[in-house]
Protein backbone atom coordinates (compact mmCIF):
# COMPACT_ATOMS: atom_id res chain seq x y z
CA UNK A 1 0.00 0.00 0.00
CA UNK A 2 2.73 2.78 0.34
CA UNK A 3 4.32 2.30 -2.81
CA UNK A 4 0.83 2.40 -4.00
CA UNK A 5 0.28 5.34 -1.92
CA UNK A 6 3.90 7.16 -3.48
CA UNK A 7 3.01 6.97 -7.41
CA UNK A 8 -0.90 7.94 -6.29
CA UNK A 9 0.19 11.55 -4.97
CA UNK A 10 2.92 12.15 -7.80
CA UNK A 11 0.51 11.53 -10.56
CA UNK A 12 -2.67 13.08 -8.97
CA UNK A 13 -2.02 15.80 -10.91
CA UNK A 14 -2.54 14.00 -14.26
CA UNK A 15 -5.17 15.92 -16.21
CA UNK A 16 -7.99 14.19 -16.78
CA UNK A 17 -8.46 12.45 -19.85
CA UNK A 18 -11.75 10.65 -20.74
CA UNK A 19 -10.48 8.98 -24.24
CA UNK A 20 -7.81 7.04 -21.94
CA UNK A 21 -10.16 6.72 -19.36
CA UNK A 22 -11.29 2.94 -18.47
CA UNK A 23 -11.48 1.92 -22.31
CA UNK A 24 -13.09 -0.85 -22.94
CA UNK A 25 -11.98 -4.56 -21.98
CA UNK A 26 -10.57 -7.34 -24.59
CA UNK A 27 -13.61 -8.70 -26.62
CA UNK A 28 -13.45 -11.92 -24.79
CA UNK A 29 -13.53 -10.68 -21.75
CA UNK A 30 -16.59 -8.39 -22.59
CA UNK A 31 -18.42 -11.65 -23.67
CA UNK A 32 -17.64 -13.32 -20.51
CA UNK A 33 -19.08 -10.19 -18.40
CA UNK A 34 -22.29 -10.08 -21.19
CA UNK A 35 -22.73 -14.09 -20.13
CA UNK A 36 -23.09 -13.35 -16.46
CA UNK A 37 -25.15 -10.40 -16.50
CA UNK A 38 -27.83 -12.04 -18.42
CA UNK A 39 -27.50 -15.00 -16.14
CA UNK A 40 -28.09 -12.84 -13.16
CA UNK A 41 -30.60 -10.74 -15.38
CA UNK A 42 -32.52 -14.23 -15.90
CA UNK A 43 -32.18 -15.16 -12.08
CA UNK A 44 -33.49 -11.73 -11.51
CA UNK A 45 -36.45 -12.01 -13.67
CA UNK A 46 -37.64 -15.54 -14.43
CA UNK A 47 -39.33 -15.89 -11.02
CA UNK A 48 -41.40 -13.05 -12.26
CA UNK A 49 -42.12 -14.20 -15.62
CA UNK A 50 -42.93 -17.56 -13.59
CA UNK A 51 -45.52 -16.06 -11.69
CA UNK A 52 -47.14 -14.20 -14.37
CA UNK A 53 -47.47 -17.54 -16.09
CA UNK A 54 -48.74 -19.54 -13.52
CA UNK A 55 -51.64 -16.91 -13.39
CA UNK A 56 -52.79 -17.84 -16.30
CA UNK A 57 -52.94 -21.68 -15.61
CA UNK A 58 -56.08 -23.65 -14.69
CA UNK A 59 -55.26 -25.90 -11.46
CA UNK A 60 -55.29 -28.71 -13.21
CA UNK A 61 -52.60 -27.14 -15.68
CA UNK A 62 -50.27 -26.71 -12.23
CA UNK A 63 -48.57 -29.67 -12.09
CA UNK A 64 -46.27 -30.34 -14.60
CA UNK A 65 -42.68 -32.31 -13.82
CA UNK A 66 -41.13 -29.81 -16.91
CA UNK A 67 -42.04 -25.90 -16.50
CA UNK A 68 -44.49 -24.69 -18.94
CA UNK A 69 -43.60 -20.83 -19.46
CA UNK A 70 -46.41 -20.32 -22.03
CA UNK A 71 -49.96 -21.55 -20.42
CA UNK A 72 -51.19 -24.06 -22.24
CA UNK A 73 -54.59 -23.75 -22.06
CA UNK A 74 -54.20 -19.97 -21.07
CA UNK A 75 -57.10 -18.95 -18.82
CA UNK A 76 -58.53 -15.97 -16.56
CA UNK A 77 -60.00 -18.89 -13.94
CA UNK A 78 -57.50 -17.36 -11.22
CA UNK A 79 -58.36 -14.31 -11.38
CA UNK A 80 -62.41 -14.86 -11.60
CA UNK A 81 -61.78 -17.13 -8.52
CA UNK A 82 -59.79 -14.22 -7.01
CA UNK A 83 -62.45 -11.82 -7.26
CA UNK A 84 -65.30 -14.52 -6.13
CA UNK A 85 -63.04 -14.89 -3.09
CA UNK A 86 -62.46 -11.15 -2.39
CA UNK A 87 -63.39 -7.65 -3.47
CA UNK A 88 -60.36 -7.00 -5.48
CA UNK A 89 -61.05 -3.26 -6.37
CA UNK A 90 -61.62 -2.30 -2.64
CA UNK A 91 -58.40 -3.96 -1.93
CA UNK A 92 -56.73 -2.05 -4.16
CA UNK A 93 -58.76 1.18 -3.19
CA UNK A 94 -57.91 0.39 0.54
CA UNK A 95 -53.83 0.27 -0.70
CA UNK A 96 -54.32 3.03 -2.76
CA UNK A 97 -55.80 5.66 -0.13
CA UNK A 98 -53.58 4.37 2.46
CA UNK A 99 -50.27 4.81 0.69
CA UNK A 100 -51.54 8.89 -1.17
CA UNK A 101 -52.54 9.84 1.76
CA UNK A 102 -50.12 8.16 4.02
CA UNK A 103 -47.15 9.60 1.64
CA UNK A 104 -48.67 13.19 1.32
CA UNK A 105 -48.85 13.90 5.03
CA UNK A 106 -45.42 12.52 5.58
CA UNK A 107 -44.05 14.40 3.04
CA UNK A 108 -45.81 17.78 4.43
CA UNK A 109 -44.83 17.17 7.80
CA UNK A 110 -41.23 16.42 7.05
CA UNK A 111 -40.76 19.41 4.93
CA UNK A 112 -42.24 21.89 7.26
CA UNK A 113 -41.04 20.39 10.10
CA UNK A 114 -37.12 20.43 8.27
CA UNK A 115 -37.88 24.43 6.98
CA UNK A 116 -38.21 25.33 11.13
CA UNK A 117 -35.26 23.26 11.28
CA UNK A 118 -33.38 24.83 8.40
CA UNK A 119 -34.38 28.37 7.43
CA UNK A 120 -35.24 29.56 10.92
CA UNK A 121 -33.21 30.30 13.78
CA UNK A 122 -34.44 30.04 17.25
CA UNK A 123 -33.77 28.54 20.71
CA UNK A 124 -32.89 25.01 21.50
CA UNK A 125 -33.34 24.11 17.67
CA UNK A 126 -30.53 21.57 17.73
CA UNK A 127 -31.37 19.92 21.03
CA UNK A 128 -34.88 19.05 19.49
CA UNK A 129 -33.36 18.02 16.29
CA UNK A 130 -31.22 16.02 18.58
CA UNK A 131 -33.92 14.45 19.48
CA UNK A 132 -35.36 13.84 15.64
CA UNK A 133 -32.17 11.70 15.18
CA UNK A 134 -32.34 9.86 18.55
CA UNK A 135 -35.84 8.23 17.43
CA UNK A 136 -34.08 7.28 14.10
CA UNK A 137 -32.02 4.40 15.88
CA UNK A 138 -35.35 2.81 17.56
CA UNK A 139 -36.03 -0.17 15.99
CA UNK A 140 -40.33 -0.61 14.32
CA UNK A 141 -40.52 -3.37 17.43
CA UNK A 142 -39.87 -1.65 20.18
CA UNK A 143 -42.56 0.75 18.92
CA UNK A 144 -45.07 -1.01 17.45
CA UNK A 145 -46.41 -2.76 20.60
CA UNK A 146 -47.33 0.66 22.55
CA UNK A 147 -48.41 2.05 19.37
CA UNK A 148 -50.76 -0.69 19.03
CA UNK A 149 -52.16 -0.63 22.78
CA UNK A 150 -52.55 3.35 21.64
CA UNK A 151 -54.64 2.91 18.21
CA UNK A 152 -56.80 -0.13 20.34
CA UNK A 153 -57.10 2.56 23.14
CA UNK A 154 -58.73 5.15 20.66
CA UNK A 155 -60.89 2.63 19.12
CA UNK A 156 -59.06 3.08 15.87
CA UNK A 157 -58.36 -0.59 14.94
CA UNK A 158 -59.87 -1.58 11.69
CA UNK A 159 -60.09 2.06 10.50
CA UNK A 160 -57.88 4.02 8.09
CA UNK A 161 -57.01 6.59 10.83
CA UNK A 162 -55.67 3.58 12.31
CA UNK A 163 -53.52 2.19 9.38
CA UNK A 164 -52.47 5.83 8.35
CA UNK A 165 -51.76 8.10 11.18
CA UNK A 166 -48.84 6.20 13.32
CA UNK A 167 -46.93 6.07 9.86
CA UNK A 168 -47.10 9.92 9.28
CA UNK A 169 -44.31 10.56 11.88
CA UNK A 170 -40.42 9.80 10.81
CA UNK A 171 -37.89 11.46 11.42
CA UNK A 172 -35.96 10.65 8.47
CA UNK A 173 -38.16 12.55 6.29
CA UNK A 174 -37.43 15.45 8.04
CA UNK A 175 -33.26 14.58 7.60
CA UNK A 176 -33.26 14.25 4.13
CA UNK A 177 -34.95 17.47 3.53
CA UNK A 178 -33.12 19.43 6.06
CA UNK A 179 -30.26 18.60 4.85
CA UNK A 180 -31.28 20.13 0.85
CA UNK A 181 -33.11 22.94 2.49
CA UNK A 182 -29.59 23.67 3.91
CA UNK A 183 -28.32 23.79 0.91
CA UNK A 184 -30.84 27.06 -0.64
CA UNK A 185 -28.88 30.55 -0.53
CA UNK A 186 -30.57 33.20 1.85
CA UNK A 187 -31.04 35.75 -0.49
CA UNK A 188 -34.02 34.04 -2.31
CA UNK A 189 -35.90 34.26 0.35
CA UNK A 190 -34.56 37.53 1.95
CA UNK A 191 -35.88 39.06 -1.66
CA UNK A 192 -39.44 37.30 -1.10
CA UNK A 193 -39.63 38.61 2.32
CA UNK A 194 -38.92 42.45 1.10
CA UNK A 195 -41.51 41.90 -1.59
CA UNK A 196 -43.64 41.56 1.54
CA UNK A 197 -44.29 37.76 1.73
CA UNK A 198 -45.08 36.27 4.60
CA UNK A 199 -43.17 32.58 5.60
CA UNK A 200 -45.90 30.37 4.39
CA UNK A 201 -45.73 31.85 1.27
CA UNK A 202 -42.02 31.66 1.20
CA UNK A 203 -41.52 28.08 2.19
CA UNK A 204 -44.58 27.14 0.42
CA UNK A 205 -43.48 29.53 -3.39
CA UNK A 206 -39.46 29.60 -2.97
CA UNK A 207 -38.48 26.66 -0.56
CA UNK A 208 -40.43 24.02 -1.68
CA UNK A 209 -40.30 24.50 -5.54
CA UNK A 210 -36.07 24.86 -5.42
CA UNK A 211 -36.04 21.20 -3.40
CA UNK A 212 -38.39 19.13 -6.25
CA UNK A 213 -35.33 16.26 -5.96
CA UNK A 214 -35.42 15.53 -1.98
CA UNK A 215 -38.86 15.98 -2.18
CA UNK A 216 -39.02 13.53 -5.20
CA UNK A 217 -36.93 11.21 -3.54
CA UNK A 218 -38.77 11.25 -0.16
CA UNK A 219 -42.33 10.95 -1.80
CA UNK A 220 -41.08 7.41 -3.60
CA UNK A 221 -39.36 6.23 -0.61
CA UNK A 222 -42.67 6.58 0.98
CA UNK A 223 -44.70 5.76 -1.63
CA UNK A 224 -42.82 2.17 -1.58
CA UNK A 225 -42.86 1.76 2.04
CA UNK A 226 -46.37 2.32 2.97
CA UNK A 227 -47.72 0.07 -0.75
CA UNK A 228 -45.44 -2.68 0.56
CA UNK A 229 -45.89 -2.30 4.41
CA UNK A 230 -47.44 -5.65 6.11
CA UNK A 231 -46.08 -5.30 9.48
CA UNK A 232 -48.25 -2.65 10.86
CA UNK A 233 -51.78 -3.24 8.99
CA UNK A 234 -50.96 -7.16 9.69
CA UNK A 235 -52.26 -5.85 13.12
CA UNK A 236 -55.08 -3.19 12.66
CA UNK A 237 -56.50 -3.74 9.71
CA UNK A 238 -57.88 -7.12 9.75
CA UNK A 239 -61.49 -6.52 7.98
CA UNK A 240 -62.05 -6.72 4.85
CA UNK A 241 -63.47 -3.07 4.41
CA UNK A 242 -59.99 -1.49 5.43
CA UNK A 243 -57.70 -4.40 4.53
CA UNK A 244 -54.14 -3.54 2.10
CA UNK A 245 -53.03 -5.63 -0.70
CA UNK A 246 -50.46 -7.47 1.08
CA UNK A 247 -52.23 -8.46 4.06
CA UNK A 248 -54.88 -10.12 1.65
CA UNK A 249 -52.00 -11.51 -0.22
CA UNK A 250 -50.88 -13.06 2.78
CA UNK A 251 -53.89 -14.49 4.32
CA UNK A 252 -54.77 -16.03 0.74
CA UNK A 253 -51.57 -17.56 0.67
CA UNK A 254 -51.98 -19.61 3.79
CA UNK A 255 -55.94 -20.46 3.23
CA UNK A 256 -55.96 -21.04 -1.08
CA UNK A 257 -56.38 -24.75 -0.66
CA UNK A 258 -58.06 -27.05 -3.60
CA UNK A 259 -58.74 -30.35 -2.70
CA UNK A 260 -55.75 -30.21 0.07
CA UNK A 261 -52.94 -28.67 -2.51
CA UNK A 262 -52.29 -25.08 -2.87
CA UNK A 263 -54.02 -23.08 -5.91
CA UNK A 264 -50.94 -21.54 -7.01
CA UNK A 265 -52.52 -19.77 -10.16
CA UNK A 266 -54.96 -18.17 -7.63
CA UNK A 267 -51.88 -16.89 -5.51
CA UNK A 268 -49.65 -15.85 -8.40
CA UNK A 269 -52.87 -13.65 -9.81
CA UNK A 270 -52.51 -12.17 -6.07
CA UNK A 271 -49.21 -11.46 -6.33
CA UNK A 272 -49.49 -10.12 -10.08
CA UNK A 273 -52.16 -7.75 -8.39
CA UNK A 274 -50.19 -6.80 -5.65
CA UNK A 275 -46.95 -5.86 -7.70
CA UNK A 276 -48.16 -4.44 -10.80
CA UNK A 277 -48.85 -0.76 -9.56
CA UNK A 278 -45.43 -0.54 -7.55
CA UNK A 279 -43.83 -2.15 -10.48
CA UNK A 280 -45.31 0.57 -13.04
CA UNK A 281 -44.41 3.62 -10.92
CA UNK A 282 -40.70 1.86 -10.50
CA UNK A 283 -40.62 1.81 -14.54
CA UNK A 284 -41.67 5.41 -14.58
CA UNK A 285 -39.63 6.98 -11.45
CA UNK A 286 -36.41 4.64 -11.73
CA UNK A 287 -33.81 7.26 -10.70
CA UNK A 288 -36.07 8.35 -7.40
CA UNK A 289 -36.52 4.91 -6.61
CA UNK A 290 -33.20 3.61 -6.40
CA UNK A 291 -32.38 7.33 -5.00
CA UNK A 292 -35.30 6.55 -2.34
CA UNK A 293 -33.84 3.23 -1.31
CA UNK A 294 -30.37 4.14 -1.23
CA UNK A 295 -30.77 6.82 0.67
CA UNK A 296 -32.29 5.34 3.87
CA UNK A 297 -31.14 2.27 3.70
CA UNK A 298 -34.09 0.78 4.42
CA UNK A 299 -35.54 -2.02 2.06
CA UNK A 300 -38.76 -2.22 1.12
CA UNK B 1 -37.00 40.68 11.16
CA UNK B 2 -38.25 40.55 7.58
CA UNK B 3 -41.00 37.68 6.99
CA UNK B 4 -42.11 38.48 10.95
CA UNK B 5 -44.86 40.59 10.39
CA UNK B 6 -47.78 39.81 12.19
CA UNK B 7 -47.28 36.62 13.80
CA UNK B 8 -44.32 36.46 15.77
CA UNK B 9 -41.05 34.22 15.42
CA UNK B 10 -41.84 31.73 17.93
CA UNK B 11 -45.78 31.88 16.40
CA UNK B 12 -44.29 30.52 13.12
CA UNK B 13 -41.87 27.94 14.84
CA UNK B 14 -44.62 26.47 16.65
CA UNK B 15 -46.74 26.43 13.02
CA UNK B 16 -44.04 24.75 11.27
CA UNK B 17 -43.26 22.88 13.33
CA UNK B 18 -45.92 21.50 16.23
CA UNK B 19 -47.64 18.50 14.00
CA UNK B 20 -44.45 16.98 13.44
CA UNK B 21 -43.51 17.36 17.01
CA UNK B 22 -46.85 16.71 18.14
CA UNK B 23 -46.74 13.12 16.30
CA UNK B 24 -43.45 12.15 17.08
CA UNK B 25 -44.35 12.84 20.98
CA UNK B 26 -47.53 10.97 20.68
CA UNK B 27 -46.83 8.21 18.48
CA UNK B 28 -43.13 7.64 18.53
CA UNK B 29 -41.36 9.06 22.05
CA UNK B 30 -44.51 8.56 23.94
CA UNK B 31 -44.32 4.72 22.62
CA UNK B 32 -40.59 4.38 23.32
CA UNK B 33 -40.93 5.57 26.82
CA UNK B 34 -44.26 3.45 27.54
CA UNK B 35 -42.81 0.33 25.92
CA UNK B 36 -39.54 0.25 28.20
CA UNK B 37 -41.97 0.48 31.34
CA UNK B 38 -43.78 -2.62 29.95
CA UNK B 39 -40.45 -4.28 30.36
CA UNK B 40 -41.65 -4.55 34.17
CA UNK B 41 -45.43 -5.52 33.95
CA UNK B 42 -47.08 -9.04 33.04
CA UNK B 43 -49.91 -7.63 30.70
CA UNK B 44 -52.39 -9.36 28.65
CA UNK B 45 -54.78 -6.14 27.33
CA UNK B 46 -57.53 -7.63 29.41
CA UNK B 47 -56.77 -7.12 32.93
CA UNK B 48 -55.09 -4.90 34.98
CA UNK B 49 -51.20 -4.82 34.26
CA UNK B 50 -49.07 -6.57 37.08
CA UNK B 51 -46.37 -5.25 37.94
CA UNK B 52 -43.36 -8.15 38.00
CA UNK B 53 -40.06 -6.49 38.72
CA UNK B 54 -37.32 -7.97 36.46
CA UNK B 55 -39.09 -11.35 35.98
CA UNK B 56 -40.11 -11.04 32.56
CA UNK B 57 -35.90 -10.47 31.80
CA UNK B 58 -34.96 -13.43 34.14
CA UNK B 59 -37.67 -15.59 31.68
CA UNK B 60 -36.23 -14.60 28.41
CA UNK B 61 -32.91 -15.33 30.19
CA UNK B 62 -34.40 -19.31 30.23
CA UNK B 63 -36.87 -19.35 27.19
CA UNK B 64 -35.55 -22.17 25.00
CA UNK B 65 -37.78 -21.12 21.83
CA UNK B 66 -36.27 -17.19 22.09
CA UNK B 67 -32.79 -18.50 22.15
CA UNK B 68 -33.87 -20.54 19.77
CA UNK B 69 -35.41 -17.62 17.07
CA UNK B 70 -31.90 -15.86 18.08
CA UNK B 71 -29.44 -18.83 16.76
CA UNK B 72 -31.72 -18.78 13.54
CA UNK B 73 -31.50 -14.98 13.21
CA UNK B 74 -27.63 -15.15 13.37
CA UNK B 75 -27.55 -18.29 11.48
CA UNK B 76 -28.85 -16.36 8.89
CA UNK B 77 -26.67 -13.36 9.21
CA UNK B 78 -23.85 -15.31 8.70
CA UNK B 79 -24.73 -16.72 5.77
CA UNK B 80 -26.64 -14.32 4.53
CA UNK B 81 -24.59 -11.37 4.45
CA UNK B 82 -21.24 -12.78 3.19
CA UNK B 83 -23.28 -13.76 0.11
CA UNK B 84 -25.03 -10.84 -0.44
CA UNK B 85 -21.94 -8.26 -0.04
CA UNK B 86 -19.52 -10.38 -1.99
CA UNK B 87 -22.22 -10.76 -4.91
CA UNK B 88 -23.41 -7.14 -4.66
CA UNK B 89 -19.23 -6.22 -5.24
CA UNK B 90 -18.89 -8.59 -8.56
CA UNK B 91 -22.17 -7.12 -9.65
CA UNK B 92 -21.42 -3.75 -9.44
CA UNK B 93 -18.00 -4.18 -10.91
CA UNK B 94 -19.50 -5.82 -13.65
CA UNK B 95 -22.52 -2.94 -13.96
CA UNK B 96 -19.37 -0.35 -13.64
CA UNK B 97 -18.14 -1.33 -16.56
CA UNK B 98 -18.72 0.58 -20.04
CA UNK B 99 -21.01 -1.93 -21.41
CA UNK B 100 -23.45 -1.38 -24.00
CA UNK B 101 -27.06 -1.50 -21.83
CA UNK B 102 -25.74 -1.67 -18.74
CA UNK B 103 -28.94 0.22 -17.35
CA UNK B 104 -31.28 -2.40 -18.41
CA UNK B 105 -29.44 -4.61 -16.30
CA UNK B 106 -29.64 -2.67 -13.42
CA UNK B 107 -33.51 -1.92 -14.13
CA UNK B 108 -34.09 -5.76 -13.96
CA UNK B 109 -31.30 -6.44 -10.74
CA UNK B 110 -33.45 -3.77 -9.23
CA UNK B 111 -36.91 -5.02 -9.82
CA UNK B 112 -36.97 -7.57 -6.72
CA UNK B 113 -36.17 -4.39 -4.29
CA UNK B 114 -38.92 -2.74 -5.13
CA UNK B 115 -41.21 -5.65 -4.44
CA UNK B 116 -43.30 -5.97 -1.31
CA UNK B 117 -41.79 -8.78 0.97
CA UNK B 118 -45.28 -10.77 0.76
CA UNK B 119 -45.45 -10.97 -2.98
CA UNK B 120 -41.93 -12.34 -3.03
CA UNK B 121 -42.46 -14.54 -0.30
CA UNK B 122 -45.66 -16.33 -2.14
CA UNK B 123 -43.60 -15.83 -5.04
CA UNK B 124 -40.55 -18.30 -3.94
CA UNK B 125 -42.75 -20.50 -2.04
CA UNK B 126 -43.65 -21.47 -5.36
CA UNK B 127 -40.47 -21.45 -6.96
CA UNK B 128 -39.12 -23.43 -4.05
CA UNK B 129 -42.35 -26.48 -4.70
CA UNK B 130 -40.41 -29.46 -3.97
CA UNK B 131 -42.39 -31.49 -6.85
CA UNK B 132 -43.22 -28.39 -9.72
CA UNK B 133 -41.04 -25.63 -8.74
CA UNK B 134 -38.44 -23.76 -10.66
CA UNK B 135 -35.30 -24.45 -8.28
CA UNK B 136 -35.22 -28.59 -7.86
CA UNK B 137 -36.58 -28.48 -11.71
CA UNK B 138 -33.10 -26.69 -12.89
CA UNK B 139 -31.47 -29.04 -9.56
CA UNK B 140 -32.68 -32.13 -11.67
CA UNK B 141 -31.15 -31.03 -14.87
CA UNK B 142 -27.90 -31.47 -13.55
CA UNK B 143 -28.55 -34.04 -11.87
CA UNK B 144 -29.04 -33.23 -8.36
CA UNK B 145 -32.38 -34.11 -6.38
CA UNK B 146 -33.10 -30.60 -4.21
CA UNK B 147 -34.56 -31.15 -0.95
CA UNK B 148 -38.05 -30.43 0.22
CA UNK B 149 -36.84 -26.80 1.07
CA UNK B 150 -39.56 -25.04 2.96
CA UNK B 151 -41.28 -28.09 3.98
CA UNK B 152 -38.07 -29.44 6.29
CA UNK B 153 -38.01 -27.60 9.16
CA UNK B 154 -33.90 -28.08 8.35
CA UNK B 155 -33.82 -26.64 5.02
CA UNK B 156 -36.09 -23.91 5.20
CA UNK B 157 -33.58 -21.66 6.53
CA UNK B 158 -31.78 -21.79 3.18
CA UNK B 159 -34.63 -21.25 1.54
CA UNK B 160 -35.24 -18.25 3.38
CA UNK B 161 -32.01 -16.88 3.22
CA UNK B 162 -31.64 -17.32 -0.89
CA UNK B 163 -34.52 -15.82 -0.95
CA UNK B 164 -33.42 -12.73 0.41
CA UNK B 165 -30.33 -12.61 -1.02
CA UNK B 166 -32.13 -12.74 -4.55
CA UNK B 167 -34.23 -9.35 -2.91
CA UNK B 168 -31.43 -7.83 -1.70
CA UNK B 169 -28.72 -7.80 -4.58
CA UNK B 170 -29.93 -4.93 -6.49
CA UNK B 171 -30.30 -2.72 -3.84
CA UNK B 172 -26.21 -3.47 -1.82
CA UNK B 173 -25.37 -3.91 -5.78
CA UNK B 174 -26.42 0.12 -6.22
CA UNK B 175 -24.93 1.52 -3.68
CA UNK B 176 -21.49 -0.50 -4.47
CA UNK B 177 -22.17 1.20 -7.60
CA UNK B 178 -22.65 4.81 -6.23
CA UNK B 179 -19.17 4.07 -4.15
CA UNK B 180 -17.35 2.77 -7.41
CA UNK B 181 -18.43 5.94 -9.67
CA UNK B 182 -17.06 7.80 -6.58
CA UNK B 183 -13.50 6.89 -6.67
CA UNK B 184 -11.41 9.50 -9.31
CA UNK B 185 -10.34 8.57 -12.43
CA UNK B 186 -7.01 9.41 -12.11
CA UNK B 187 -6.19 7.08 -9.55
CA UNK B 188 -6.74 4.13 -12.11
CA UNK B 189 -4.86 5.75 -14.68
CA UNK B 190 -2.19 7.14 -12.75
CA UNK B 191 -1.62 3.23 -12.19
CA UNK B 192 -1.81 2.22 -15.29
CA UNK B 193 0.83 4.43 -16.31
CA UNK B 194 2.73 2.74 -13.33
CA UNK B 195 1.92 -0.50 -15.28
CA UNK B 196 -0.49 -1.81 -12.50
CA UNK B 197 -2.47 -4.96 -14.29
CA UNK B 198 -6.09 -5.47 -14.01
CA UNK B 199 -6.24 -7.31 -10.94
CA UNK B 200 -3.49 -5.06 -9.38
CA UNK B 201 -5.75 -1.99 -9.71
CA UNK B 202 -8.39 -3.85 -8.33
CA UNK B 203 -6.97 -4.86 -5.04
CA UNK B 204 -5.03 -2.46 -4.55
CA UNK B 205 -7.53 1.07 -5.73
CA UNK B 206 -10.93 -0.32 -6.09
CA UNK B 207 -11.46 -2.34 -2.82
CA UNK B 208 -9.47 -0.64 -0.18
CA UNK B 209 -11.35 2.65 -1.52
CA UNK B 210 -14.65 1.22 -1.66
CA UNK B 211 -14.18 0.23 1.92
CA UNK B 212 -16.78 3.21 3.33
CA UNK B 213 -18.83 1.92 1.21
CA UNK B 214 -18.53 -1.63 2.36
CA UNK B 215 -18.66 -0.50 5.80
CA UNK B 216 -22.01 1.36 5.25
CA UNK B 217 -23.18 -1.22 3.46
CA UNK B 218 -22.31 -4.17 6.29
CA UNK B 219 -23.78 -1.79 9.12
CA UNK B 220 -27.38 -1.17 7.22
CA UNK B 221 -27.27 -4.86 6.42
CA UNK B 222 -26.36 -6.61 9.96
CA UNK B 223 -29.35 -3.83 11.40
CA UNK B 224 -31.71 -5.11 8.58
CA UNK B 225 -30.90 -8.77 9.50
CA UNK B 226 -31.49 -8.73 12.96
CA UNK B 227 -35.32 -7.69 12.23
CA UNK B 228 -35.78 -10.25 9.57
CA UNK B 229 -39.14 -11.16 9.71
CA UNK B 230 -41.25 -11.42 6.83
CA UNK B 231 -39.96 -13.98 4.79
CA UNK B 232 -39.41 -16.11 7.37
CA UNK B 233 -42.90 -15.13 8.91
CA UNK B 234 -44.43 -16.32 5.72
CA UNK B 235 -42.26 -18.53 4.15
CA UNK B 236 -42.14 -22.12 5.71
CA UNK B 237 -44.86 -24.55 5.53
CA UNK B 238 -46.39 -24.96 8.81
CA UNK B 239 -44.04 -27.79 10.42
CA UNK B 240 -40.94 -26.54 9.09
CA UNK B 241 -41.93 -23.31 11.02
CA UNK B 242 -39.72 -24.23 13.92
CA UNK B 243 -36.98 -24.37 12.07
CA UNK B 244 -37.02 -21.22 10.80
CA UNK B 245 -38.21 -19.18 13.67
CA UNK B 246 -35.95 -15.31 14.26
CA UNK B 247 -36.36 -12.51 17.12
CA UNK B 248 -38.86 -10.69 15.51
CA UNK B 249 -40.79 -13.59 14.94
CA UNK B 250 -40.86 -14.01 18.68
CA UNK B 251 -42.04 -10.51 19.50
CA UNK B 252 -45.08 -10.72 17.06
CA UNK B 253 -46.11 -14.21 18.65
CA UNK B 254 -45.81 -13.31 21.65
CA UNK B 255 -47.66 -9.91 21.55
CA UNK B 256 -50.40 -10.44 19.06
CA UNK B 257 -50.86 -14.64 19.69
CA UNK B 258 -50.42 -14.76 23.27
CA UNK B 259 -51.25 -11.09 24.17
CA UNK B 260 -48.22 -10.77 26.13
CA UNK B 261 -47.69 -7.22 25.83
CA UNK B 262 -44.83 -7.14 28.53
CA UNK B 263 -42.81 -10.20 27.69
CA UNK B 264 -42.67 -8.91 24.03
CA UNK B 265 -41.82 -5.66 24.77
CA UNK B 266 -38.47 -7.24 26.52
CA UNK B 267 -37.59 -8.67 23.67
CA UNK B 268 -37.85 -6.06 21.37
CA UNK B 269 -35.33 -3.94 24.25
CA UNK B 270 -33.06 -7.01 24.19
CA UNK B 271 -32.95 -6.76 20.29
CA UNK B 272 -32.71 -3.03 20.40
CA UNK B 273 -29.73 -3.48 22.72
CA UNK B 274 -28.15 -6.19 20.36
CA UNK B 275 -27.94 -4.14 17.57
CA UNK B 276 -26.86 -1.34 18.88
CA UNK B 277 -23.91 -2.71 20.82
CA UNK B 278 -22.52 -4.39 17.56
CA UNK B 279 -23.22 -1.23 15.41
CA UNK B 280 -21.67 1.00 18.38
CA UNK B 281 -18.18 -2.04 17.87
CA UNK B 282 -18.59 -1.91 14.05
CA UNK B 283 -17.65 2.03 14.46
CA UNK B 284 -15.18 1.70 16.97
CA UNK B 285 -13.56 -1.07 14.90
CA UNK B 286 -14.24 0.91 11.57
CA UNK B 287 -10.54 2.93 11.07
CA UNK B 288 -8.96 -0.46 11.15
CA UNK B 289 -9.97 -1.24 7.85
CA UNK B 290 -12.22 1.22 6.47
CA UNK B 291 -9.82 3.69 4.42
CA UNK B 292 -11.38 7.17 3.47
CA UNK B 293 -8.23 7.38 1.17
CA UNK B 294 -5.20 5.64 -0.47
Amino acid sequence: MNEARKTMTLDRSLPREPWVARRGAPLALQAAQYAVLIVLALIMLVPFVWTVSTSFKEQSGLATATPQFIPDPASLDAYRTLSDRMDIPRLIFNSFFVTVVGTAGQVIFAAMAAYAFSRMVWRGRDTVFLLYLATLMIPVQVIIIPQFILIRHLGWVNTYQGLIIPSLFNAFGVFLLRQSFLTLPRDLEEAAFIDGANRFTVFWRVVLPLSKPALATLTVFNFMALWNAYLWPLFVARKAEVMTLPVALANLAGSSRYQGSVEWNVVMAGAVITILPILIAYLFAQKWFVRGVTFSGIKG
Amino acid sequence: MAGNRGITKWGWVAFFLAPSLLGLIVFILGPVVYSLRLTLYDWNLLSDAKFIGLDNFRELYHDAAFWTAFEHTLTFIVLYIPSVLVLAFLTALLLDQPLRGRAWFRTAFFVPVVTSWVAVAVIWKWVFNPAYGLVNYFLSLVGIEGPAWLIDPDTALYAIIITSVWKDLGFITVMFLAGLQGIPENYYEAAKIDGANRWQRLHRITVPLLTPTTFFALIISLINSFQVFEQAWLMPERFARRGASVIVGEIVDNAFRYNRMGYAATMSWVLFAVIFTITLVQFRFQNRWVHYDL
